[in-house]
């Protein structure tokens, strides 16, 4: 029996380090290389050695999709191809391609230039990974090899996120990546087709949230942010710094203009023009609104948005300021945070998910006491809110999701095991498909049935269309053909043209009945009534009376005869082909009852 | 299988194609050469064109003065431009499915398609061709309506007026079929229509043919078109290109194994090399400039335009052109600009990698940005203040017939310092002239035509060798004003099928086979048995479910239980359903085997006589018969069904069943 099969080397009954190997019809398939934010040490990356210890990364691996640019998506992929090595293609969208080098790069500045570690990947080794990458349009039908083939489809979530169905033959998988089913201010909602895949990927980061509608947190956020700034306080927002900041920067855009404010906005890294370009230049990847205004009105250059300089954190007053990373475990927004978390005026908003171990998720489980490098206690006054603006689905839009795309089985990952467990639940009630939850090294498999793919004769396929297929439940029509298997070609096709085709004549089997029947009258009287009374019977049959003075119920013929002895018994001749053996021996049967009596 | 073709442009195509009994519209072009025969549309009242004498019959009589214009020994009409459409009554057009577009200049049609023929279907079309069609529509709208005429001429469509009239309006083909042009919302209820789709996407029409785009390497999102079931392929071949540009290269190798290839779209001017006529564009620019004059570039708001800009920015400095202004003057002239940057995915390898940076695409950002470049939406307003001399004009629209060029040509024409350089291949420049004329302006024909050439078309057809290529008639022959250039043909083998407008054209086809899924319960009940080595066999009795134009077969359901009761039932109960035939029965029966297992069934008399063609075996005492001969067997015996039944199957222990 086929089967699909699944072990995920990050991300199960986790959120980090997303890696998932999927093996389906006998081609494997990674999705996603990621990183885990929570480890400094060798956990901080997927273990490849899963796959290196049975042979090279390449001849294993038949391609590797990244679905977006987030460094839990993308972070261990120099390390996976430099280091250990894969040669092999890897595929993101144009998007993430463009975005995932400079992510990596950042990211390998604070690892090696910050906190000094060596044996780390280099920018060169990030070039050439980048080098292996092939991008993929929206919906473009790639094909990796003569089998296999992937295709993406719109994510939300960031830009340029995207989900992947893998196919090969008729089995097929989808992998969602991170998604957002409902459209924010700057991105679409995630779209799939009903493409009833035999297992779906899901992540599941907000499993058993179900979130308020979107407006009600924007105003909320609005007026956090509008109070703090009146009473003289500074706000510090972490994100990263493509994404969910290019989402608030608008929001807080088009806030600072309606209420003509006057406090400082500032952007934290040097990145963010360039982000900002990025959005600008692939903008057919943002809403419908932004992209149907963006000749106009580019909503990604901003007014009121300024460059923070390092030395703008200690100037007296009011100010909003965007810094990165998202999770205040490392860099400028630790810093910042450092500086004002002593004070009670002051607030930091967290906007998004914060994984086990970082500073982030220390304030945000109530944690007010802070124990930083060297010791120092650092005592946390400031108010600290949380606000879910990271775009994942909650648990109704992971549910639509699956209506939508119709899979045969579910399979959790990019969640915590507990909230996974609830979702389960939920979706096998709801939607009576089994759902798995593996942990990382787990393998699930998924046994398929596929149906298979034959060459029907055109000739065979028209001749049973002719006769006429209502669906017709109590009565379902047979059709009869011979499958002819040579090397891997099936084809379907009549039973005269396989004969043909293999050179064999046909062998005829027909069989004569001799039956008597008592009728005093004369041959031909005596052929109508027989001609009368199967006509009577067989309603549904061509029965004929023909010149000759023979009878014919569909190609079964009956010939009439004098006994040569008894002039009051006739004997009917009745013969047909094997391939009438049901009509003809039904026939024999009922004429062996005799004729009914004369009406006449 | 048929192909209706609709119009007779080789580059403006239509074409209807009934395949699988769906319907498909290939292009819906615009022949808008028409407008050549009309006066031009002047944006602010022109003397010169007012004060044009009417048209005087030889006769003498003048009925037609009002309606037809003369200049320089040419006939126009004056009245608001006409547009040449599709062919619309060869068929129902309401019956059409989908309409495949291939790139931005083939769908200028589209609203009077959607719009009046009752058409209820679905359009399919790149992102970039929608966008940038949208304003090529748009543009056209509003340098129609901006400019109203209070005149409809209509007397000279008079086929027996026609006929007194010069050519070329004597000759001008269905002009009782010319219409006016569309308005915004209708537009935007044709685009509405659209469903976008990206390189080799594979979408299905119900389930029985699937269509995919493929890139074509002519302009921003322009496709070929793959249609094709399981067993057929169609290629659609419209507007390619093998030149680099800035779109993205063309897919060839996705065209292999056609069955038809249909190709439209070539070059309208073979004979010239673009690279070359770039060159020439910037020499002349660059030394009109140089003595004083104006440079005006009549041509469209996006396409070749964006090639030309980048030459320029890299030809300014160096030409000493750094501080002559460059124009462009479209009402969607910033659109154009804009969005030619944002479709990164849609460029060639070179622009895809500068977005990566990120730096926009195009360098005409830097020429905007350093106000080398300045756009407009038309003649009014800031222009006006800003504008310098000399100076280059980018502008349309380049028939001359409309568009802020005809304020151009009026205001520039009278004078020798200036040159007019035609761009744009698609209308005649001395046509164009016509009603301009007498001109000092200079005059340079620069055609800059990236579309495949013939000797391109040869090789392409040798890569990709299809069965049979379908192709306007237009490309059977050397061009008319050529006819020794027996290159400038299509030269292939088969040779290829032609059409001409209002032509319904079967395409040559032989489908032998359909695709079918076995279900995986049927496939597990199959008895495969070997015949020959290598080839296996399996007779296959199944439920036959076609939905959606996909064919499922499924084990057929257990017999029903037969009823508990032995009620006695009326005749007709018993009347056997109509079952399967039982299968065809192959292989002979050898006669002494036979009698041996008859024997062993309790056969005691059997008696052998031979015949000419094999053999008689007589049951003497049952009266029964058996004649056996290399294909046939027959059993001939009284009504005694328990023996016959034995004995059929005794037959059929020796033989094969297929």
């Amino acid at each position: 029996m086929p089967e699909i099969k699944v072990t995920p080397l990050g991300a199960g009954q986790d959120v980090g380090r997303s890696c998932i190997l999927v093996s389906i019809a006998g081609k494997n398939v990674m999705l996603d290389c990621g990183m885990h934010m929570g480890y400094n040490d060798d956990r901080r990356f997927p273990d490849f050695s899963y796959i290196t210890q049975n042979g090279r990364l390449t001849d294993f691996l038949d391609c590797v999709i990244i679905s977006h640019f987030h460094l839990d998506h993308c972070g261990a992929l120099p390390y996976f191809s430099e280091m250990v090595g894969y040669d092999g293609p890897i595929y993101m969208t144009h998007p993430t391609k463009a975005i995932c080098p400079i992510l990596l790069e950042d990211y390998r500045k604070i690892t090696v230039d910050k906190k000094g570690e060596t044996n780390f990947f280099t920018s060169q080794m990030i070039k050439d990974c980048m080098k292996k990458v092939v991008a993929v349009h929206l919906h473009q039908t790639v094909q990796v090899d003569e089998e296999l083939e992937i295709k993406a489809y719109y994510a939300g979530h960031v830009l340029g996120a995207a989900m992947f169905q893998i196919k090969v033959g008729c089995e097929s998988v989808v992998y969602t990546g991170d998604y957002n089913m409902t459209p924010d201010r700057h991105l679409g909602a995630a779209w799939i087709d009903k493409c009833r895949p035999d297992l779906l990927i899901t992540e599941s980061t907000y499993a058993t949230t179900i979130r308020d509608s979107k407006r009600c947190r924007e105003r909320d956020f609005l007026k956090k942010v509008h109070e703090t700034v009146e009473r003289g306080g500074k706000v510090l927002i972490p994100v990263f710094a493509l994404g969910r900041a290019q989402e608030l920067c608008i929001l807080l855009e088009t806030f600072w203009e309606r209420m003509n404010l006057k406090a400082p906005i500032y952007f934290s890294t040097g990145l963010t023009e360039k982000a900002n370009h990025y959005y600008k230049l692939f903008i057919t990847w943002t809403n419908q609104k932004i992209r149907k205004t963006f000749v106009q009105r580019n909503m990604f250059e901003f007014k009121h948005i300024k460059a923070f300089d390092r030395a703008f954190a200690d100037n007296p007053g009011p100010m909003v300021v965007f810094a990165t990373p998202g999770m205040l475990h490392a860099g400028q927004s630790l810093q910042i945070f450092r500086k004002w978390a002593g004070n009670e005026k002051n607030m930091v908003i967290m906007p998004g998910y914060c994984v086990q171990g970082t500073v982030g998720h220390k304030i945000l489980s109530g944690q007010r006491k802070l124990e930083m490098e060297g010791r120092q206690i650092l005592e946390v006054k400031m108010q600290v809110e949380y606000m879910s603006f990271s775009a994942h689905a909650d648990a109704k839009g992971i549910m639509q999701l699956i209506r939508q795309a119709e899979p045969r089985n579910v399979l959790l990952v990019h969640g915590e095991a507990k909230k996974m467990e609830f979702l389960k639940q939920k979706i096998e009630q709801e939607f009576h498909v089994n759902c798995y939850m593996p942990a990382n090294g787990e393998t699930t498999t998924i046994l398929t049935n596929p149906s298979i793919p034959v060459d029907i004769s055109l000739g065979l396929l028209k001749r049973e269309t002719a006769i006429g297929l209502l669906p017709d439940v109590k009565k379902p029509k047979l059709m009869h053909g011979t499958l002819i298997m040579k090397d891997n070609s099936f084809r379907l096709v009549s039973p005269e043209q396989a004969l043909k085709e293999l050179g064999l004549a046909e062998h005829q089997l027909r069989f004569t009945c001799r039956v008597h029947i008592q009728d005093p009258r004369k041959e031909h009287e005596t052929v109508l009534r027989v001609y009368n009374h199967l006509k009577g019977v067989l309603k549904d049959y061509s029965v004929q009376h023909l010149p000759d003075g023979s009878i014919t119920v569909e190609s079964i013929l009956i010939q009439a005869t004098a006994h040569s002895e008894d002039q009051g018994t006739k004997v009917l001749l009745v013969s047909w082909t094997y391939q009438d053996e049901e009509l003809g021996s039904y026939l024999t049967s009922l004429l062996k009852k005799g004729l009914p009596q004369s009406t006449a | 299988f048929f192909q209706y073709c609709l119009s007779g442009h080789p580059t403006l195509p239509c074409n209807v194609l009934k395949f699988k009994s769906t319907t498909i519209m290939l292009d819906c072009g615009l022949d808008m050469t028409s407008t050549l025969n009309f006066l031009p549309l002047p944006l602010v009242q022109s003397p010169r064109l007012s004060k044009l004498p009417g048209w005087v019959l030889k006769d003498g009589s003048t009925f037609l003065d009002k309606e037809l214009k003369e200049c320089s020994g040419h006939v126009f009409v004056d009245s608001v431009p006409e547009f040449c459409l599709p062919e619309t009554e060869l068929l129902d057009l309401s019956t059409v499915d989908v309409i495949l577009i291939s790139n931005y200049h083939c769908m200028m049609a589209l609203p009077y398609i959607t719009e009046y023929t009752g058409f209820t279907g679905t359009v399919y079309a790149t992102e970039p061709t929608v966008q940038i069609g949208r304003l090529l529509m748009e543009e056209l709208v509003n340098s129609i309506e901006r400019v109203p005429k209070a005149q409809s001429a209509s007397m000279w469509k008079n086929k027996e007026v026609q006929r007194l009239l010069p050519a070329p309006l004597k000759d001008a083909v269905e002009v009782s079929m010319w219409r006016k042009c569309y308005t915004m919302p209708e537009v935007n209820s044709a685009l509405s229509k659209i469903q976008l789709v990206g390189y080799s996407q594979k979408i299905e029409l119900f389930g029985a043919v699937q269509v995919t785009p493929l890139s074509s390497g002519y302009a921003l999102g322009s496709s070929n078109w793959i249609i094709q079931s399981h067993y057929e392929k169609v290629s659609y071949v419209s507007g390619s290109s093998l030149l680099t540009t800035h779109p993205q290269p063309m897919d060839q190798a996705s065209l292999k194994n056609s069955d038809v290839l249909i190709l439209t779209g070539l070059t309208q001017i073979p004979t010239a090399n673009p690279d070359g006529m770039v060159g020439e564009f910037c020499s002349n620019l660059a030394m009109t400039v140089r003595n004083g004059g104006n440079v005006l570039v009549p041509c469209y708001p996006s396409g070749v335009i964006y090639d030309l800009l980048e030459c320029l920015y890299q030809y300014i400095d160096s030409a000493g052109l750094t501080n002559v202004p460059f124009y462009f003057i479209s009402p969607v002239a910033n659109s154009s600009l804009e969005f030619s940057q944002i479709f990164a995915e849609w460029l060639c390898h070179n622009k895809q990698t500068k977005v990566y940076l990120p730096e926009p695409p195009f360098p005409h950002a830097e020429l905007i940005q350093t106000n080398k470049l300045k756009h407009y939406p038309s003649i009014h307003g800031d222009f006006s203040n800003d504008f310098k001399q000399p100076c280059v004009v980018f502008t349309g629209h380049p028939s001359l017939r409309f568009g802020d060029v005809v304020h151009f040509m009026e205001l520039w024409g009278k004078s020798s310092l200036n040159t007019v350089i035609f761009t744009e291949p698609d209308f005649s420049y001395l046509d164009a002239l016509a009603p301009y004329q007498p001109l000092a302006m200079k005059c340079v024909y620069c055609p800059i035509d990236t579309r495949l050439n013939f000797i391109q078309v040869s090789k392409l057809l040798k890569e990709v060798q299809p069965l049979h290529v379908v192709c306007p008639e237009q490309y059977t022959q050397p061009p008319p004003t050529q006819s020794h250039r027996t290159d400038l043909m299509i030269d292939c083998q088969p040779p290829p099928m032609s059409y001409r407008r209002a032509e319904v054209l079967t395409l040559p086809y032989k489908r032998r086979y359909e695709k079918i899924e076995i279900m995986p319960e049927l496939a597990d009940s199959l008895v495969p048995l070997e015949i020959k080595p290598g080839i296996s066999l399996a007779t296959v009795s199944a439920v036959l479910h076609t939905k959606d134009n996909k064919h499922v077969l499924q084990l057929p359901p257990k017999p029903p239980q037969p009823p508990a009761s032995k009620k006695r039932k009326r005749v007709s109960d018993d009347v056997p359903e109509c079952k399967p035939l039982k299968p065809l029965l192959s292989g002979s029966i050898p006669v002494d085997q036979f009698v041996q297992t008859l024997e062993k069934h309790g056969f005691s008399d059997v008696k052998v006589e031979d015949t000419a063609k094999g053999h008689i075996v007589l049951l003497q005492e049952a009266e029964t018969l058996i004649q056996i001969e290399e294909d046939s067997t027959h059993i001939i015996c009284d009504n005694d069904e328990p023996l016959r039944v034995k004995l059929r199957d005794l037959v059929l222990k020796f033989l094969q069943k297929f």
